[in-house]
């Protein structure tokens, strides 16, 4: 019996030396890359990356590109989160392999690839497009500017705030739907916060005020010039008066039973769109799309926008990149200069919603209304509040800071957590990602 | 030192004419086998041993993936870091909670399961089959269904308990109810796999001992208790051993069961694999994330020793 004991033993330790190698080597191993293939009659096919709802391909853009340039055929993949977006972006950069020939990237980020990344972009001046950040409001070109002048990506939409809501919930709570009367009772967010204290009294059980904590954190933060890190580059993530008081805010409507308690960008959250268990909405202007995709065409109506609390703010916005390693980057910058033009800046805000960061799309899209809204002159109140939105101080990581108060905000909702605990789990968790 | 030896030896066997005749057929015959485990060796070395020492080296560095060609020397920096950080000690304790909550029920039910396998019954293949299909389900495809019967507004179970006029659990942001939401995915996908080993294991116990216990007057129960566990207990060994090794290496579930690396909001169900894929692909910090793959290779080689010297010892006071 001894015999066959001791084997065992040894194979079970021999097995484990096995397993444990195979996990490490698992975590070594790059990405495949996923090149588009191209025939030989000069065909190109683009290959484009992005996160959320960029809204291109949804607003017949490519089909029309397409159209104009019969020999390019465009295919785009996306994913709807945009932390595992620019968790596998990094991936790929590192390994070099399986990017697309042009990349969305989100402000948030940007500030980190400039500073650190700079090498794995191309500097779009060199790829005979001109400068594209040209006819932009100047901080949006100014934030994808390296030190030495290279420019690494092309502004596409910026994010003026403002509320979404859901007419017939209003209703039925007996609040007023009209968008002047609204804007006047949440002209600030103790205003929002009062108005749904009055909505939560007459809903019916389970129609929550509004989706989240964090929602109203975010939307909150994004009307501050200074957030997460000063001009200086210093991070002030736990002392600035901007995340202060969205905090203080953003736990003063979960202890008053105002918040669905949805984590954003979940299944969860995306269902509850279509079933009404929320009335309210912190909504930048790319946010519009996300709804009408959520939503269906049987929300159509039911929602109306209005100007927020401070009537302005700047949340989200984007970026199109064209990586070092892309298969065809003459071909991605004749497309990114095209897609980011005035006139398909204005075409995307008529159709999805996404605001132009193009000052002359913005003078075209003054009037537009949406009938998903109940003709909401969206054109007129993103237009003010862009107009007023500060020019953020962008930090490189300000990415990981917002998902830190965002988890912590989830704790105060789900699990009971008290604030200033929860407060203290958010600076962990940035002490966590960053500190040495 | 070697020169002196080899001097040496010829004298030491001075009465040996055939030898060096002899000497090339010996030699390949010594040679032989270890040229035809070669190709294993090789890849392994390739493919295993090559990725853990350079991992072991990363792990004594700072390497960051945005910029992963540059690393600065560390020392031991990135293990002391790591065992003064509250999410890798909550890490741990994870691992180990989830562990016990899948690995217990499932090896209980498995030996139940296999137990009524044994008996003749009608359709038994169809049985055994049916057991191994969420074995060769992907983990990806069960999270995924099992994220949605545990959705927390829309998902089935918390429908069903209010129903019957119970609270709705929040199976996400709940510590415990996360933890065994994790828990029954692996239970599920591994019950019916250690049920068929434990059903091969019972069919090697020689059917005269449960004859003879019968004969003796044993209950069904009794017949389990004191032929069957016995008989199986190699058996039992080697899935502990095995589910061990796969509860530490927990990854794939609870990754996709929000689908993201914190393993909740407040890392209530972060398992160690989580907390090294969060280091190395949210946070980007690949040196750290190699101590941390480091750091499990020891505890479960440590696991397994020690499970190793419990059997031991438990074969030795029995005998």
């Amino acid at each position: 019996m001894a015999t066959p004991r001791v084997r065992r033993s040894t194979a079970a330790l021999g097995s484990t030396v096995l397993a444990a190698a195979l996990l490490l080597s698992a975590c070594s191993s790059g990405s495949g890359g996923s090149g588009s293939k191209d025939s030989a009659d000069g065909k190109v096919t683009i290959t484009v990356d992005l996160f959320g709802t960029f809204g291109f391909k949804e607003a017949g853009l490519y089909d029309e590109y397409m159209k104009l340039h019969p020999n390019i055929t465009i295919k785009q993949t996306d994913t709807q989160d945009e932390g595992q977006y620019w968790q596998a972006l990094q991936t790929k950069l590192a390994g070099g392999g399986g990017l697309a020939d042009i990349q969305g990237l989100e402000v948030g980020r940007v500030a980190s690839v400039v500073q650190k990344q700079s090498d794995k972009f191309t500097d779009l001046k060199t790829l005979g497009i001109g400068d594209v950040n040209d006819g932009l409001v100047p901080w949006k070109g100014a934030a994808v500017k390296t030190a030495d002048g290279k420019v690494l990506g092309a502004g596409t939409d910026i994010g003026p705030e403002a509320i979404c809501y859901r007419t017939d919930l209003f209703k039925a709570a007996g609040l007023p739907t009209d968008r002047t009367e609204l804007a006047a009772k949440w002209s600030t967010w103790q205003g929002y916060l009062d108005l749904g204290k009055q909505y939560a009294a007459k809903a019916e059980a389970g129609n929550a005020w509004t989706d989240s904590a964090a929602g109203m954190f975010a939307a909150e933060v994004g009307q501050q010039e200074v957030r997460y890190s000063d001009a200086s580059g210093k991070p002030v993530y736990d002392s600035s008066p901007a995340v202060k008081t969205a905090w203080t805010d953003a736990t003063a409507l979960v202890a008053d039973g105002l918040s669905a308690k949805l984590a954003q960008w979940t299944p969860e959250w995306n269902k509850a769109f279509s079933t009404g268990k929320f009335a309210t909405l912190s909504c930048p202007a790319w946010m519009i799309g996300y709804i009408k995709g959520q939503a269906g065409d049987a929300g159509a109506g039911k929602w109306d926008i209005a100007p927020g609390p401070g009537k302005t703010g700047n949340w989200g916005g984007s970026y199109l990149t064209v990586p070092r390693t892309a298969k065809h980057p003459k071909e991605a910058a004749e497309l990114i200069k095209w897609l980011t033009a005035k006139e398909q800046q204005a075409t995307l805000f008529t159709k999805q919603g996404s605001f132009p960061s193009s000052t002359g799309a913005q003078e075209a899209i003054k009037d537009v209304t949406d009938p998903y809204f109940n003709n909401a002159p969206i054109g007129q109140i993103f237009s003010e509040s862009a107009g007023a939105m500060p020019a953020q101080v962008l930090g490189t990581d300000d990415g990981v800071i917002g998902k830190a108060f965002t988890d912590a905000l989830g704790e105060v909702e789900r699990t009971n957590t008290a604030p200033d605990t929860a407060w203290k789990h958010a600076l962990d968790n940035v002490k966590k990602a960053n500190g040495n | 030192m070697a020169l002196s030896s080899t001097a040496r030896l010829p004298a030491a066997k001075p009465g040996e004419p055939a030898r060096p005749a002899k000497r090339p057929g010996r030699l390949r015959r010594r040679i032989a086998p270890y040229g035809f485990l070669a190709p294993f060796f090789g890849l392994f070395a390739a493919f295993g041993l090559f990725p853990l020492l350079y991992t072991a080296w990363v792990s004594l560095h700072r390497v960051e993936l945005q910029t992963s060609d540059r690393m600065d020397w560390l020392g031991f920096q990135n293990y002391s870091r790591l065992l003064s950080d509250p999410f890798f000690w909550n890490a741990l304790r994870n691992t180990f909670t989830i562990g016990v909550l899948s690995t217990v029920p499932q090896l209980l039910m498995a030996l139940g399961l296999a137990h009524l396998l044994n008996y003749k019954l009608r359709g038994r293949t169809f049985f055994r089959v049916a057991m191994l299909m969420p074995y060769a389900t992907s983990v990806a495809a069960a999270t995924l269904v099992f994220a949605q019967l545990f959705g927390r507004d829309y998902g089935l179970i918390n429908w069903v308990l209010s129903s019957i006029g119970l609270n709705p659990v929040d199976w996400q942001a709940d510590t415990w109810a996360s933890q065994f939401g994790v828990s029954a995915i692996v239970t599920w996908r591994w019950t019916g796999y250690n049920a068929l080993i434990y059903l091969a294991g019972m069919q090697s116990i020689p059917g005269e001992l449960y004859e003879s216990a019968a004969v003796d007057g044993a209950s069904r129960w009794q017949q389990f208790r004191h032929v069957t566990i016995p008989g199986l207990r190699p058996t039992i060994v080697f899935t502990v051993v095995v589910s061990t090794i796969g509860a530490t290496q927990l990854f794939g579930e609870p990754l996709l069961y929000e689908g993201n690396s914190g393993g909740g909001i407040s890392h209530q169900y972060q398992t160690l694999g989580l907390y090294l894929y969060e280091q190395g692909w949210t946070f980007f910090h690949l040196g750290r994330a190699a101590a941390v793959a480091w750091v499990m290779f020891l505890l479960i080689v440590l696991l397994a020793l020690l499970n190793a010297a419990i059997a031991a010892r438990r074969n030795r006071t029995d005998r």
